[in-house]
């Protein structure tokens, strides 16, 4: 184990419930914990409903919001107090991949603007000549060609090619890690496939780790090593992606994998699927397990306190879930599951 | 008004497949552009039985949206739609002028537009905009009689009472989606397309307002085109499914038979690049880019990204054929055609030079 590329510890971010403020807090981000090590590259992912307090992690770690507790440390430096020198390093090395390929070109200028700005705000070539070498060769681990792409602008590519094109952008800074938000959500299947693979690529190829956000456990099934499913800015559960998805303890996962349609005409959703209404969400959302009002397995002891994460398995696998405490008994998993799922509060969404 | 009139007395949720719905016949919309038209639907035909949800896929710019906007007839210029026809119970709604068409629209065939949970009026409550789509077509109602049929469609779709005084902004957006859902069976509609019904929502959302579809579905007994990318949740909801590739149709099967034994390698590749939870697989990565659409190539639409492609398909568009009962394709790898038939085409290749 070498010394962990990214720390976070302990983030938290409330908005709202300022001085001026009227409205009641909300805690987005909870007591959060990550370590992304160095050697080797890992695609660690970040997963959730929305709402759930994973762009607001995102936006912490590029800079863009500042932490109301906690810290981020990036090679042992803590981000919020790094000077101009280690700012500019940090920024190089850490980049992102946003959601929206639509979004993020400037539709006046042609798709090379985007990487002539990243050179010359590094300083990454001396001339011309050498600019270009670096960008085809960006390009070329994407599977683009200069030629192709770079002379046109945003409105002629596909949404697959920008979306190539940003990873490309990415690589340039040779950065340690890429923090992509959503990278493939509006992207088609058959090019979210090439995407997920260039991320692959990345990893093995150039050791570059990624923190992989997404609402969509399936593609994190395929390429994530660690994953973090969040619930209302906590975590919910954490282990090796593989071991959770196959495996999930904690009520709110098995929810999510139970949600996720399977792509077999044979196996039918049979179950009737409710939630609670949105009155019953927010009132117990300040105390206790956050999970509660939507939980099969609520007990007493939720509301007091929010339960921390417990072993559930072998190496990491951890679930913030009380069932899991030791000194607790367990109670019967599979016939509360069938009661509560069945008609859970015929309220409303 | 002819033959195909069709009769709503047995709606035990069963599909009977004599009773047409709708019947597409060679719809083609174009989109004017300064360099030429692009065929965003390229004379697809395709019917809908009474009671039974089509599924209606493929990637984006492939022309599902198009092709459902112009069943109503709601292409936006610079759209076009250049031919065809579109039968609802006997009626050509393409032949239809605007008065006449106001009155199908919503009463014989409703739309859940893409993104309809943001199509609602910010400053109207549910109970107002739903009457509204009521009262338009059924003209004045009741108080009383109106405020029981809106509060029966919320429960239709499962959402409680209190919805009725509510503005959009108080709901969330599976229960916007669902408002929008019983707006559009407020007039017991025969057909209700659906365009992208759960996009922009969670899963588990999602999945709920999935079973919504279905609930409404089954009690009214209500025909659907379930228009959407991802497989997983067409695998779910539709009896029958639709592939759509720049514009053409090129296979229509039952899903069951689509997703056990897909024919064209377009729908293999869509099959095949749904992420699973259940195996960790090596992902399938497809090369090839989409022709542009102003200028289709002659031969098969999917020529250039077809990893089976022959000599024929850049020659000869392969028909739309049924190979087996309800399967459909339209691919030259089961056209069972003649040796003779395969040299000519190998020969026209030859000798026109391929660009």
């Amino acid at each position: 184990m070498s010394q962990p590329l990214l720390e976070v510890r302990n983030a938290t971010k409330i908005f709202g419930g300022g001085f001026l403020a009227s409205g009641t807090p909300t805690v987005a981000l909870q007591n959060f914990n990550l370590t992304i090590t160095e050697e080797p590259a890992t695609i660690t992912t970040i997963a959730g409903e929305s709402g759930s307090g994973k762009t607001t992690l995102a936006n912490a770690l590029l800079g863009f919001i500042s932490l109301t507790s906690g810290q981020i440390l990036y090679r042992g430096q803590d981000v919020a107090t790094m000077n101009r020198q280690q700012q500019i390093q940090y920024r190089r090395e850490v980049q992102a991949v946003s959601q929206d390929p639509y979004a993020v070109y400037n539709p006046f200028y042609r798709v090379k603007h985007i990487f002539d700005i990243s050179i010359k705000n590094f300083r990454l070539a001396p001339n011309k000549r050498a600019a270009r070498e670096l960008i085809e060769e960006a390009l070329k681990v994407v599977g683009l060609r200069g030629e192709e792409v770079l002379e046109k602008y945003p409105h002629q590519l596909s949404g697959g090619q920008r979306q190539r094109m940003m990873v490309a952008r990415a690589y340039l800074l040779q950065p340690r890690l890429i923090v992509a938000d959503e990278p493939v959500s509006m992207v088609d299947a058959s090019l979210r496939a090439m995407i997920l693979d260039i991320m692959l690529r990345l990893r093995d190829e150039q050791n570059i780790s990624f923190l992989y956000i997404t609402h969509d456990l399936s593609t994190a099934y395929q390429i994530g090593d660690e994953i973090f499913v969040l619930y209302q800015g906590s975590i919910a559960e954490t282990g090796h992606t593989a071991e959770v998805i196959e495996n999930p303890k904690h009520p709110y996962v098995k929810l999510l994998i139970d949600s996720i349609p399977v792509p077999d005409p044979e196996e039918r959703w049979d179950t009737d699927m409710r939630l609670p209404s949105e009155e019953e969400l927010r009132m117990h959302a300040d105390s206790g397990c956050r999970f509660y009002p939507r939980c099969p397995y609520r007990m007493d002891r939720c509301l007091e306190k929010q339960p921390p994460l417990y072993q559930v398995d072998s190496g990491d696998h951890r679930a913030a879930c009380y069932v899991y405490d030791g000194s607790q008994p367990m109670p019967d998993m599979a016939r509360k599951t069938q009661e509560r799922v069945d008609h859970v509060n015929p309220g409303a969404v | 008004m002819s033959a195909t009139m069709n009769t709503k007395a047995d709606v035990t949720g069963v599909p009977s497949r004599r009773n047409v719905v709708l019947d597409v016949r060679n719809l083609r919309v174009h989109y004017e552009t300064p360099r030429g038209d692009v065929v965003a639907v390229n004379g697809i035909s395709f019917k809908v039985y009474e009671g039974e949800t089509i599924g209606l896929v493929g990637e984006s710019g492939c022309g599902k949206t198009t092709a459902a906007m112009a069943i109503l007839r709601l292409v936006q210029p610079p759209g076009r739609i250049l031919g065809g026809q579109v039968i609802v119970e006997g009626t050509d709604l393409l032949a239809l002028d605007e008065h006449e068409l106001r009155d199908v629209r919503w009463r014989q065939v409703a739309l859940i537009p893409q993104g309809a949970m943001n199509s609602l009026n910010p400053v109207m409550r549910v109970k107002d905009q739903i009457g509204d789509a009521i009262t338009t077509h059924d003209h004045h109602q009741e108080p009383r009689a109106l405020k029981e049929r809106i509060l029966e469609l919320l429960t239709m779709v499962g959402l409680p009472g209190r919805v009725y005084d509510m503005y959009p902004h108080e709901l969330s957006g599976g229960m916007k989606q669902r408002v929008c859902i019983a707006m559009a069976i407020s007039l017991s509609p025969s057909l209700v397309i659906a365009d992208e019904p759960t996009s922009a929502l969670d899963v588990v959302v999602q999945r709920v307002v999935a079973q919504t579809l279905l609930q409404v579905k089954q009690k009214l007994g209500v025909s659907m085109i379930l228009i959407g990318h991802d497989m997983g949740l067409q695998a779910q909801l539709v009896d029958r499914i639709a592939v759509m590739y720049a514009g053409n149709i090129v296979e229509i099967a039952p899903v069951k038979a689509a997703f056990a034994e897909p024919l064209h390698p377009y729908t293999q590749l869509l099959i095949a690049s749904i992420p699973s939870i259940k195996e960790r697989k090596p992902l399938k990565v497809t090369g090839g880019l989409t022709h542009d659409l102003r200028n289709p190539p002659p031969g098969c639409i999917f020529q250039f990204r077809c990893p089976k492609v022959m000599e024929k398909c850049r020659v000869v568009t392969p028909p739309l054929r049924e190979l087996k009962p309800d399967h459909l394709v339209a691919c030259h790898l089961y056209n069972g055609a003649s040796d003779e038939e395969h040299r000519n085409a190998a020969y026209v290749s030859t000798t026109s030079g391929s660009s």
